[in-house]
């Protein structure tokens, strides 16, 4: 079982991170802002451009602490590893997994009906303290989406498969802004667009579903998965297919739900957010910090495991997702058990 | 697996002309395994198994005859039971770690 180890988030542009003893010491503008023992850590995140030490490298590799970088956007750029670890004998099974189309369809359909059933729980908890002009929409998109959890149980082919799995997603992000309330219905927002972001909202989802994505790279890497290998996802140079697939039933209870909360209870505001020539929209440095310390926080928060009916923290979710996937792929279970909010 | 939380502080006799050899090295020790909140006085987050390792490092990094070693056995709700004033805020490793 992993423990919940922390995530040291690097946000300053210049950091300078290097080794003392057993410990990380973040420098920033020549001043010594901390030290956090290596134990404590299971990954670093730049979020600005940082310098890191080679010893401090071969420390985190050697301790299985994953270094990662990302881009002002919060786009996903590099990661620091050492030899894949697991079992060899479970990777094979992966990929063979991947390239047989039966176990694919069934993984991919657990996956989106998962994904789908959250999305769809999401509504219909945020129906109950909706105003009353906001009800309509939440209901009519529940009630579409239980229709496309219909015809998902139905779907024998991967593609209508994929098909329902971005019709679902469409519907339910049409009814994403009956969910803001008060001053948060300040934000527009006309759908999902990403790549980069084009307003406030979307900024703030993109930028959550990257550090879920990274979460869920790390617990697949963790229990000797392949991250790129994935079901639902195909594969494509660079992109972490299997983490987008575990990370699917994950997007509404974790970032959507977080997002929301921040823009309702006014933590963040439409001011909070930058607007750059080319039209990508970027928190500013101050939005970002709130955003992390939310994100960091609500991983904290505990919750019954619907499979294993443990009680469990939102964090530790996708590593038990990824134990469960793996236990799947080696035939120990008969099909892959989605993370479902009740 | 729970956690343990011990409070580590250490009177080294740095007038001994071993003294600061050995201040150093239980400062180092207690670096690895914790944060430090004062001079000589470090909160340890620590799994069983790390905390037998640093255990067994300060008592035998000590000298009985010269120096005192005390460890506190904390609740884990420490942060919210404990009052900071003036400098040096220490850093809480359990908590969001944002720079």
């Amino acid at each position: 079982m992993t423990t919940a180890l922390n995530t040291l988030f690097i946000t300053a542009e210049g950091t300078r991170l290097n080794k003392e003893g057993e410990c990380v010491v973040v420098t920033i503008q020549e001043e010594k802002k901390a030290e956090v023992p290596l134990r404590h850590l299971r990954s670093v995140v730049c979020l600005a451009r940082a310098w890191l030490t080679p010893e401090l490298m071969e420390s985190c590799v050697e301790a299985g602490i994953h270094v990662s970088f990302f881009g002002m956007t919060g786009r996903f750029l590099a990661r620091v590893e050492g030899l894949p670890g697991g079992n060899v004998l479970l990777r094979r099974q992966q990929f063979r997994a991947a390239d047989d189309p039966g176990v694919t369809l069934r993984l991919a359909r657990a996956i989106v009906v998962g994904k789908v059933a959250n999305a769809r729980q999401f509504l219909q908890h945020a129906r109950r303290d909706a105003a009353e002009e906001a009800r309509l929409p939440l209901e009519e998109a529940s009630r579409r989406l239980s229709e496309h959890l219909r015809a998902l149980e139905r779907a024998e082919e991967l593609d209508p498969v994929r098909g329902l799995e971005g019709i679902a997603a469409r519907d339910y992000f049409e009814a994403f802004p009956a969910l803001l309330k008060g001053d948060a219905r300040r934000f527009s927002f006309d759908g999902r667009n990403r790549r980069p972001p084009r307003d406030p909202l979307n900024a703030l989802l993109s930028f959550g579903y990257a550090l879920l994505a990274q979460d869920c790279a790390g617990a697949l890497a963790g229990v000797g998965l392949d991250p790129a290998v994935g079901f639902l996802h195909e594969d494509r140079p660079g992109r972490l297919s299997l983490a987008l697939d575990l990370m699917e039933e994950l997007r509404s209870p974790v970032v959507d739900r977080l997002v929301l909360s921040l823009v309702n209870r006014a933590q963040l505001k439409p001011e909070d957010f930058k607007t750059e020539a080319a039209g990508a929209v970027l928190l500013k440095d101050d939005a970002r910090k709130t955003f992390l310390v939310a994100y960091q926080n609500a991983k904290q928060g505990s919750v019954q495991h619907p499979f294993l009916g443990q009680q469990t923290t939102w964090g530790l979710v996708p590593h038990l997702q990824a134990l469960l996937l793996a236990r799947t792929l080696r035939g120990e279970l008969d099909g892959y058990p989605p993370f479902t909010v009740r | 697996m729970r956690k343990v939380t011990v409070l580590v502080c250490y009177d080294v006799k740095v007038s001994d002309p071993e003294g600061p050899r050995r201040l150093r090295r239980i400062a180092r020790a207690c670096r690895n395994h914790g944060v430090r909140v004062q001079y000589s006085v470090f909160e340890c987050v620590l799994e069983p198994k790390d905390w037998v390792v640093l255990r067994a490092r300060l008592l035998d990094e000590m000298d009985a005859e010269r120096d005192s070693l005390r460890f506190y056995f904390l609740s884990e709700d420490v942060a919210r039971k404990t009052e900071h004033h003036g400098t040096r805020v220490p850093l809480d490793v359990e908590g969001p770690l944002i720079l």
